[in-house]
């Protein structure tokens, strides 16, 4: 029995056609894998090309290879050990039209090793619309899972809502920073782009000084008599200094938070001393690359500067970016494989945290975050993507009573380093995979069409070509090939109310949206409301968007506690049946029953139970807050670890029985 | 070059430039015992294949391999360190093929042959190495080698490395290994003790655990078959199968456990593969080993005590870390019952009661009842477990 069903596994992987969405760090793993595991017909998309940082886990690059496509390299090399195979690579982005339907239509599965939520989201909407299996996966640091979405076995990848990139409320940034991710976001998104960036964005900086009576309408403008050394001194103290003494006025806001000390450069920097940096230029003047760690004399990425430090840093590094930069100067945007961009925005975040009394951190760590890198071994690769063909296979038998989402742990837990679970049926609710109507609550006089197209419709629903209809009427459509007058009209659409709009949106219109290149087609209905963007204009945040490796990993803590704080609805529209419910019901705090059955047919278990209405409930969580405080961010199964600790606590039942038992 | 040696020198910046994203995950101390670690590997296939490629990526400081059996067309299956060409591989061995192709993969890194049989093996040999993985070798090659490096002053982790078609197992014995885990975001450290090999397969089968995996007492049946007919390792097929059966009757009887603990399909599927191994359950495999190499390396994290079994095949999955052959294990008390309330605002919540059988989804959840142990997979974020939380 055995045997024959190794026998028809081989057979179902040699007849197969699979296509590999990634070729990066889970790509090369998988592209490995599935030659040696037999697979012979093989195609690869991938739009990257290969960096010196992707060579410490991604073994089919070379030093050589740096700056060719992924796609294409991993193929050739991977034909160099298994050459009878076929491999078809392209070296292009996965939602390029060329990849449509069709296209998709032509795969037994399809294997997902992506890195980003984008791109995710496009696949499963094609993969939905093509029916065919798809395979995810994604990995972070030791963490990693597996999953599988096959249309009507098993949820889709987006039957549960995904977190956007984590954003922070605007005066979290400018005036009460509590993490130095915050003093981070701030140095990158508003001082650098202020100094160094496009002098026309909007920026929430406070540009205005009245110190020295001077009417400046923006102090970033430098005098025509100033040399660099005062203008950068100048800024130090305008940014650091002065704007923390405007902040303080407003008692209000210290009421019960920690003051900030302003610092100013006199007395971090004495004259001499900033003199002595000026004196020491000469001797680093032909660099290709500035660098004011390179000036300075400091050496050690990893190394935690003073605030003295710091400072030298932050002006030295501004005087490079003027003086060997110039020309670039109005238009960088932060990179984090820029040094001095590192540099600058590393020295500014940490004496913005000392200001605010938060832990200064080193070049390195400030690198991590401002460039949201994510953390990517080699190890967890291989294990993904092992699981990810064991799936497959299963997957090419039609075996799905044995489909397993496997997730990879750290550290072993309750003796599992790596856990199986059955995968979750599809969400009945969900806009993807099933029909459900979406609800928008919008201010239906206030609300620009444009509005919600950018916001909801691609910001949220992920569409890439957008038509919207109401009723019969067709008010916008994106994409090439529209006549002249339509594009007009259109235009002129977008900029219109909702209510005014030639088939006016009011409480219960209906609007169809379609995106034809997803096939994907939903209906949202339309609740007036009054929220609206005009009459919450502090509700802007500032969105940090993580260059993700796999996924982003809030641990927990983060999530517990994160999340609570300034709850916010930033777009002055809410909407609901997409992760919207969620958030409904915390803002309306309400502890609103029907809200919490739109998360799923799994209601009927009589597990989930409306919490508000029990005593107690608010106790129990305070003791899960305080157990995860305890806890380290970096590690997400910490609390398993404290009580794992001495080994010998058995497992009642072992889970993997237990689910076997009950397949049987 | 004592192991685990003062780490003073600093990483240069082509290092650092190449193992950017790896030193975010493990840290750069650790990063420093790693380029100062040495490792031995004796017998190449698929899955220490795997294991090689990972370690070397890390940037181990060396890498030694032993292997002289000569490359074979079935050593080509599951090893992408061969190039399907006879003209390379042709009249060479196994370690000197795979040497070769591993040296592209981190200039950084010394990889190398060691010639010699790793039964014949020597205590004082070792004492070049602070790791060595053994894999394809008798069990009485296996016990020789694990007992050398318990007898040496100089500390040698011993692993052990075996995938029979979908099935793996690991063995590890770090003999007194201290480590640092972050218990409450503290740093703390910890010491284990590690029985050795000939300790753990001896315990009596009526005092392990009682979900031990039947893949365990499988291997012991069949190492056992082997060391009474002298076979070599492997060597053992399908025809052997009335004999194993025999075996396992004796051993069950002797050791007191029922017949169907082992059951003979597993057996037949084990005997049947042979050397061969299922390419992704090597890729796993090899990678939870290089993951705890690292681990034990650097000093850091919880490793597997002291065996891991992997089966991905006929639906049941086996995947966890037993320890065998340590102070006896007992059954801590179990915990009350307790409800539990989780509030994650602003975010779905999803989980999965393992030992109910039930799953739930939700944005808000309690749960009560008669829950012993209650494995929750929080999937707050896109579907990444944050928490096992235990209850």
């Amino acid at each position: 029995m055995a045997s024959s069903a190794a026998a028809s596994s081989e057979e179902a992987v040699k007849a197969a056609k699979v296509l590999m969405v990634g070729a990066g760090g889970i790509g090369c793993e998988l592209l490995k894998t599935l030659a040696l595991s037999g697979f012979r017909d093989i195609h690869i998309i991938d739009l990257d090309t290969i960096e010196v940082s992707n060579l410490n886990r991604q073994f089919l690059f070379r030093q050589s290879h740096v700056g060719q496509s992924k796609a294409h390299v991993a193929r050739d090399a991977v034909l160099k050990f298994r050459p009878n195979i076929n491999i078809t690579s392209y070296h292009a982005n996965v939602k390029d039209t060329q990849f449509n339907v069709e296209f998709f239509k032509q795969f037994n599965v399809v294997l997902n090793g992506l890195d980003n939520l984008d791109a995710r989201r496009h696949v499963n909407r094609l993969c939905l619309a093509a029916e065919v299996p798809l395979v995810e996966s994604g990995t972070t640091g030791f963490l990693g899972q597996v999953t599988v979405h096959v249309k009507g076995k098993t949820e889709c990848y987006e039957c549960e809502p995904k977190p956007v990139p984590k954003s922070y409320p605007v005066c979290t940034i400018t005036s009460t920073p509590s993490k130095f991710v915050h003093c981070i976001v701030w140095a990158k998104e508003l001082l650098f782009a202020k100094l160094f960036g496009d002098k026309n964005q909007d920026n929430d900086l406070n540009v205005h000084s009245n110190e020295n009576g001077t009417s400046k309408s923006d102090v970033f403008e430098r005098n025509a008599d100033e040399d660099l050394e005062q203008y950068a001194r100048r800024i130090y103290d305008h940014v650091f200094g002065y704007n923390i003494e405007v902040a303080l006025e407003n008692e209000e806001t210290w009421k019960n938070r920690r003051r900030p000390n302003p610092i100013y450069i006199r007395d971090t920097l004495p004259e001499e001393d900033i003199r002595q940096n000026g004196s020491s230029r000469d001797c680093n003047n032909d660099q290709e690359d500035p660098s004011a760690m390179a000036s300075l004399g400091l050496t050690n990425p990893q190394e935690i500067w003073n605030l003295a430090d710091n400072s030298r840093v932050f002006l030295e590094s501004l005087r490079l970016f003027f003086e060997k930069r110039e020309k670039e100067v109005g238009n960088l945007i932060f990179d984090k494989d820029d040094q001095l961009a590192v540099e600058f925005v590393t020295a500014a975040a940490n004496i913005r945290a000392s200001s605010f009394g938060i832990p200064l951190h080193s070049l390195f760590e400030a690198k991590g975050v401002a460039g949201n890198i994510v953390h990517a071994v080699a190890t967890t690769n291989a294990i993904v993507a092992g699981l990810i063909v064991i799936e497959a296979i299963k997957v090419l038998q039609g075996d799905y009573k044995r489909y397993r989402m496997t997730y990879c742990l750290e550290h072993p837990s309750r003796k599992m380093l790596l856990m199986p679970v059955e995968p979750f049926e599809p969400n009945k609710l969900c806009y993807v995979c099933s029909e459900t109507p979406l609800l928008v609550e919008v201010n239906t006089k206030t609300t620009k069409l444009r509005e919600v197209i950018d916001k909801i419709i691609k910001g949220k629903l992920g569409m890439n070509l957008p038509l919207v209809m109401i009723g019969s009427t067709l008010v916008f459509e994106d994409g090439d090939g529209l006549e002249e007058d339509e594009a007009a009209n259109y235009a002129l659409n977008l900029e219109k109310f909702l209510a005014e709009l030639p088939a006016p949106v009011v409480d219960g219109t209906k609007l169809t949206v379609e995106d034809f290149h997803q096939e994907l087609s939903c209906s949202i209905n339309i609740k007036h409301s009054f929220v609206s963007c005009a009459t919450q204009p502090s509700e802007k945040v500032l969105e940090v968007l993580p260059e993700l490796y796999g996924v982003v990993v809030y641990t927990y803590r983060y999530m517990l506690l994160d999340e609570f704080d300034e709850e916010k609805e930033p777009d002055g529209m809410v909407l609901t049946g997409w992760s919207a419910p969620v958030e409904k019901q915390v803002t309306s705090n309400g502890g609103n029953q029907s809200v919490a059955s739109s998360s799923g047919a799994d209601d009927a278990d009589g597990i989930i139970e409306d919490l508000s209405t029990k005593p107690g409930m608010k106790r129990k969580l305070d003791e899960i807050l305080e157990t995860k405080e305890n806890c380290d961010a970096s590690s997400s199964a910490q609390v398993v670890e404290d009580y794992d600790d001495d080994d010998i606590v058995m497992l009642d039942e072992d889970p993997a029985l237990a689910k076997k038992k009950r397949l049987q | 070059m004592g192991c685990g040696g003062s780490a003073e020198e600093e990483l240069t910046a082509q290092e650092m430039a190449l193992y950017d994203r790896q030193i975010r995950v493990w840290g750069v101390d650790a990063q420093k015992r790693l380029s100062k670690a040495h490792v031995l590997v004796c017998g190449m296939n698929g899955t220490t294949t795997e294991f090689c490629k990972n370690i070397v990526l890390a940037g181990v400081g060396s890498l030694s391999l032993m292997d002289d059996h000569l490359v074979t067309e079935d050593d080509l299956y599951a090893n992408f360190l061969i190039p399907h060409d006879e003209s390379i591989y042709g009249g060479r061995s196994r370690a000197e093929v795979c040497c070769e192709s591993l040296k592209d993969f981190n200039p950084m890194v010394r990889v190398a042959v060691e010639k010699g049989d790793p039964s014949q093996i020597s205590g004082e040999y070792l004492e070049k190495f602070d790791i060595i993985v053994v894999s394809c070798a008798s069990i009485k090659t296996k016990l020789l080698i694990n007992d050398h490096c318990r007898k040496r002053t100089k500390h040698i982790a011993f692993y052990t490395i075996e995938c029979k078609d979908s099935c793996g197992e690991i063995f590890v014995d770090l003999q007194n290994h201290s480590y640092v885990q972050k218990v409450g975001g503290e740093p703390k450290p910890k010491e284990l003790t590690y029985p050795s090999l000939q300790e753990a397969i001896s315990v009596p089968w009526k005092n392990l655990p009682r979900k031990t995996t039947k893949l365990y007492f499988a291997m012991r049946v069949l190492e056992n078959y082997e060391l009474s007919e002298g076979r070599s390792a492997f060597e053992a097929s399908l025809s052997d199968l009335p004999a194993v059966l025999a075996l396992r009757k004796e051993m069950c009887d002797k050791m007191s456990l029922s017949e169907s603990q082992i059951p003979t399909s597993l057996l037949e599927r084990l005997l049947a593969a042979g050397m061969k191994q299922h390419p992704p359950v090597s890729a796993i495999l090899g990678g939870i080993l290089g993951q705890e190499v690292v681990k034990a390396i650097s000093g850091k994290g919880d490793p597997i005590k002291n065996f891991f079994y992997y089966d991905a095949a006929d639906g049941v999955i086996i995947i966890g870390t037993t320890r065998i052959g340590h102070t006896v294990l007992q059954a801590k008390e179990r915990r009350a019952m307790r409800p539990i309330t989780l509030l994650p605002r602003g975010k779905g919540i999803e989980g999965y009661c393992f030992q109910q059988g039930t799953k739930f989804r939700g944005d808000r959840l309690q749960l009560t009842g008669k829950f012993n142990y209650l494995t929750l997979l929080y999937l707050a974020t896109p579907q990444m477990p944050l928490l096992g939380l235990y209850l």
